[in-house]
């Protein structure tokens, strides 16, 4: 029997979290048929819980970091990091969706175990350490995320939403897998550190130019899912058509996981020609941002907005990568989770407000919400004040940050055309702001039912730790400095 | 440790926070509470002035403590001779914007004084930042209560304007929030104080082209919110449709926030660009003030022509600080003083007429002294203060400007000084308008004259303004010492040694042997 036989207790200990979440949601998909559909909500419970549990056991696999499963996977600070950022996604995702599928009357443990799936795949990709195994975690996550984006079958726009995502996604997973052919051709391996040991030692049998075209294609596969311009058409019908809180889960969690994956190819395994690949980032950055704000700025539908809005955010978070530097890394990692609350906070305001069949998504819908629920408009308020970048919130610590390292690595204009980006996205965002406290009230916003419990509890949420990452954000900036590095001298 | 300027700062913070408490029914109660809480920190403002120790230049009162490690931000306050009078200026301004709205705000009360509160809070903060970090936050926080209250309690076209003034200042501030950080990455730190002994001692040196560029991201910022010509067009728009209070605090505050951030970090910081650059923004500024003036002369609104008298004297106090000279920046700091009050109280009585009469339209208007002769003589008051007149505070702080202008660039400086005729023509011409004349109102709505309230809310700012105006030796001497300072880092002049050893160059304590009593004077024009 080879020594290897069996996975050893600390292998199996830092795959915790993806296997409580692969138990629970095969025994959810087994137990959904045996309940009446009236009585599915005990499911959401079961997926909440294993959400929950995985909390503590992302960070208990931390406590013993390294790889595993002959190097497939690293357990490090960034994987965990962004392991816990998927997870309280998830979680508010749950809390979203209940409310919401309910009053669809479309609940179902379908629904739940695929954003357990989703879950898995993302948590697989951030501590990915192996061009197959990156695969493997993004279709999981990818395939998983089709399905959601399309759950209202009966929906016409649901099935646009769904059928535009996957076939475009499946292209962008084409081009992915081609690079990482091209890489394994050209290096023979597809583990990460090997791959960068081959690059830096300058014995390529082929001419560097293959590796240059294998990172375009790999980097063509990413931009998909972070919604970089030019490949960020897919985002804002899918946005419109899915449902709301899906599409406040596709905005925070994959894209956190897809950059968190473009973080870690690029910055250990494609480093020693980051000279190469940077003008490359720099300039998908900007036309991202532009592209973003502009076309926000015409936006009738809500949702559309966001969209764009969202495709804009991840040009912020370029000009991170583009540093190619650990403040760079770190401060997209800040800038991710600050994103994923602020963000997730404002969909759980168009979910509740949008009604049953989401008729109500339009930006004039908004007008005249202070006068009847204040506390909603104040909400919805604070987290678009919080995507403009206005201080004390975490978006603006986000992108100060965000900026601070593209001045720290000498970026310059990017940091000009990006600070003057985001006085241009004020429009977007300010103009519901005027609608809604500025205005008479709509029909719209006068027949608005009260808060739910749920909804109540995702704003309290995000509205504290948007508050807490704008007021105090010593205590996120100390961890993902700590966090943020990827290329260890010492490979295990 | 916590000192009183501490307590003064976050006071309005936690009265905001208090009057979000109050139950949205309970309007009365807010107002009261409002007016009452920001009296005592009006009161606690003035403990600082007690305290304070006038004939020092450096920070006082600081407190600090880091706020986040790294980047290296602390949250340090302190206060020295140029903000401690637009600090107490703050506190002044905002208990009578709170009372003059008992009439002109009539819904969502508890929002209103929310704002007001909220927005005294970023304006001290903004005043009291010594760390640049912590500036910057309060600079873009202030934008907030100002664009909802012009947005919801304005009129006319109030969402264009609020939009218009937000995503102006937001703009023109991107640039500066870049500079910070560049000078973060060249110093290490945020400190102001930190920067300024680098920069001085030669530890941090930029070449020409960087001290231009940052020179300008700093003042293009403050020139938008100043606002200086030609970045000066959101700033009718936003007085003529704004609240009356929302009016007043953008005049008599939130426009001081550019030209005391010029002083504060323009010229020490960058001295050589400021030097190089101040032909240039001097000759910006002289036009600006002739423009406002010709702009205001034709205007048929009484609020917009106030509203570009604005800035006319906020050309005035630019030319000021950029004629580089001990006279020009103690006179820029005290217009800035003497232009809240009286600019302020001409938008407070612009909003008086608003609350008797629905019309701002100078046509509709006239006779006005036959049926409200104390609030035509109030009027008239700040009239002549704003025209320049001896013996009101605006004369002492455009006096001085003058005299540095005129050594810095004399053709300049004369030219500056035709804002004091034609601000002349403009405002009496306004009040002959507007109260003299034939009686145009409709002769069943009588317009009532000054209301109890209203007096309560005009006599403490003819009181300030007099005492501005007549005994300058009160508030000059503070300022002088930190413009001192200011000049030391500039650099250029050497008539400060001669300027120490003869106070009464300051104008205020001569004039009154001069001029004639000032109330003398409605009647004078009454005759003609």
């Amino acid at each position: 029997m080879p020594v290897n036989f069996f996975p050893t207790t600390a292998e199996l200990v830092r795959v915790l979290p993806e296997m409580i979440l692969v138990i629970m949601g095969t025994l959810i998909m087994a137990l959904e048929p045996l309940a009446p559909s009236s009585r599915q909500s005990f499911l959401g419970t079961f997926s909440m819980v294993a959400l929950i549990a995985a909390i503590p056991l992302s960070l208990l696999t931390f406590a013993d970091p390294g790889p595993a499963f002959g190097g497939m996977l690293l357990i490090d600070g960034f994987a965990t990091f962004f392991r816990l950022l998927v997870l309280i996604v998830g979680v508010l995702t749950i809390i979203l969706a209940r409310p919401y599928l309910e009053r669809e009357k479309v609940e179902s443990g379908e629904f739940y175990a695929l954003v357990l799936f989703s879950i898995v795949g993302q948590c697989l990709m951030v501590s990915a350490n192996e061009l197959v195994m990156i695969f493997i975690g993004l279709e999981i996550s990818s395939i998983s995320s089709y399905v959601l984006a399309g759950y209202l079958r009966k929906d016409t726009r649901n099935n646009e939403a769904a059928l535009k995502y996957f076939m475009l996604g499946s292209f962008a997973t084409a081009f992915f897998l081609y690079g990482i052919a091209m890489v394994y051709g050209a290096t023979g391996s597809t583990n990460l550190f090997d791959i960068r040991q081959v690059l830096m030692s300058g014995e390529l049998a082929t001419p560097d130019r293959l590796i240059f075209l294998a990172a375009a294609l790999m980097f063509v596969g990413f931009a998909f899912k972070v919604s970089a311009a030019p490949f960020h058409v897919w985002t804002p019908d899918v946005y419109q058509g899915a449902p709301t809180p899906v599409a406040a889960f596709l905005s925070a969690a994959p894209k956190a996981a897809a950059f968190a994956v473009l973080l870690r190819v690029f910055l250990t395994t494609f480093m020693p020609f980051s000279q190469q690949w940077e003008p490359l980032i720099w300039v998908v950055a900007l036309v991202t941002m532009f592209i973003g704000n502009f076309a926000a700025l015409v936006q009738e539908n809500i949702k559309r907005m966001l969209a764009y809005s969202s495709i804009a955010h991840a040009g912020y978070v370029l000009i991170a990568v583009a540093t190619h530097s650990e403040i760079g890394t770190a401060a997209a990692m800040f800038y991710l989770a600050a994103y994923a609350f602020m963000n997730v906070g404002a969909f759980a305001v168009v979910s509740h407000f949008a009604r049953k069949g989401e008729t109500t998504v339009e930006i004039k819908d908004f007008a005249g919400l202070a006068n009847h629920q204040p506390f909603t408009a104040a909400m919805l308020a604070f987290f678009l004040f919080s995507l403009i970048g206005i201080p004390l919130t975490g978006g603006f610590f986000g992108k100060f940050y965000v900026f601070k390292a593209a001045i720290d690595s000498q970026f310059y204009w990017l940091t000009a055309l990006g600070l003057v980006n985001s006085a241009l996205a004020a429009y977007y965002y300010l103009r519901i702001v005027v609608l809604m406290y500025m205005y008479d009230p709509s029909e719209a916003s006068q027949n608005m039912p009260p808060l739910d419990l749920g909804v109540k509890t995702v704003l309290g949420v995000c509205g504290a730790c948007t508050v807490f990452l704008g007021v105090f954000p010593t205590a996120l900036l100390t961890l993902v400095n700590n966090w943020a590095i990827l290329h260890p001298t010492t490979l295990p | 440790m916590t000192t009183l300027l501490d307590v003064v700062l976050f006071l309005p913070i936690g009265l905001f926070l208090l009057v979000l408490l109050i139950p949205r029914e309970m309007g009365e109660t807010i107002r009261i509470f409002s007016t009452v809480v920001s009296i005592i920190v009006f009161l606690a403002s003035l403990g600082l002035v007690a305290n304070f120790d006038h004939s020092q230049a450096g920070y006082q009162f600081v407190s600090q403590f880091q706020w986040v490690k790294d980047p290296n931000i602390q949250y340090k306050i302190g206060i020295d001779g140029l903000s401690l009078w637009l600090v107490v200026l703050t506190t002044f301004v905002t208990p009578i914007a709170i009372m003059i709205s008992w009439k002109g705000i009539d819904f969502r009360l508890k929002e209103f004084h929310a704002y007001i509160l909220l927005l005294e809070f970023c304006l001290i903060g903004i005043f009291v930042s010594i760390d640049l970090f912590q500036y910057y936050v309060f600079w873009e926080l202030a934008l907030l209560p100002l664009y909802f209250m012009i947005g919801i309690w304005g009129h006319g076209r109030k969402i264009y304007s609020a939009v218009k003034f937000f995503l102006y200042t937001l703009s023109g501030s991107a640039m500066m929030l870049a500079a910070i950080l560049y000078l973060y990455s060249r110093a290490g730190s945020f400190d102001y104080e930190v920067l300024l002994a680098q920069i001085s001692s030669g530890a941090l040196r930029f070449t020409s082209l960087e001290e231009s560029l940052l020179f300008w991201a700093f003042f293009i910022a403050f020139a938008v919110k100043t606002p200086l010509f030609p970045v000066h067009t959101w700033l009718p728009d936003a007085h003529v449709d704004a609240p009356t209070a929302g009016s007043v605090d953008l005049a008599a505050l939130m426009l001081k926030v550019g030209t005391y951030s010029m002083i504060r970090f323009c010229l020490p910081l960058f001295p050589n660009a400021a030097r190089e650059f101040a032909p240039l923004i001097l000759t910006i500024s002289v036009i600006g003030i002739i423009y406002g003036a010709l702009i205001s002369l034709a205007q048929p609104n009484i609020k917009k022509l106030v509203a570009y008298s604005s800035v006319s004297h906020m050309g005035v106090i630019v030319a000021g600080i950029f004629s580089l000279t001990q006279q020009g920046l103690d006179g820029a700091v005290y217009l800035m003083l003497a232009h809240g009050i009286s600019t302020g109280a001409l938008f407070i009585f612009v909003g008086f007429l608003t609350d008797r009469k629905d019309s701002l339209e100078i046509k509709d208007w006239g006779g006005l002294v036959h049926s409200a002769p104390a609030l035509s003589a109030v009027f008239m008051l700040f009239v002549l203060a704003s025209v320049g007149l001896p013996l009101m505070a605006n004369f002492v702080g455009e006096f001085l400007v003058l005299q540095g202008t005129i050594q810095a660039n004399f053709v300049l400086g004369v030219l500056a000084a035709s804002s004091l005729v034609l601000s002349a023509c403009y405002m009496l011409w306004l009040f002959s308008r507007v109260f003299y004349g034939e009686r145009n109102a409709d002769p069943n709505k009588e317009v009532y004259d000054m209301q109890p309230r209203e007096w309560a809310a005009m006599l403490p700012m003819v009181f300030v303004l007099l005492w501005l105006g007549t005994y300058s030796h009160s508030f000059m001497p503070a300022i002088s010492a930190a413009n001192a300072g200011v000049m030391k880092h500039v650099g250029t002049q050497v008539e400060m040694q001669v300027r120490r050893s003869e106070p009464p160059l300051t104008p205020g304590v001569l004039v009154p042997v001069i001029a004639g009593p000032a109330n003398a004077a409605p009647e004078v024009l009454g005759a003609r």
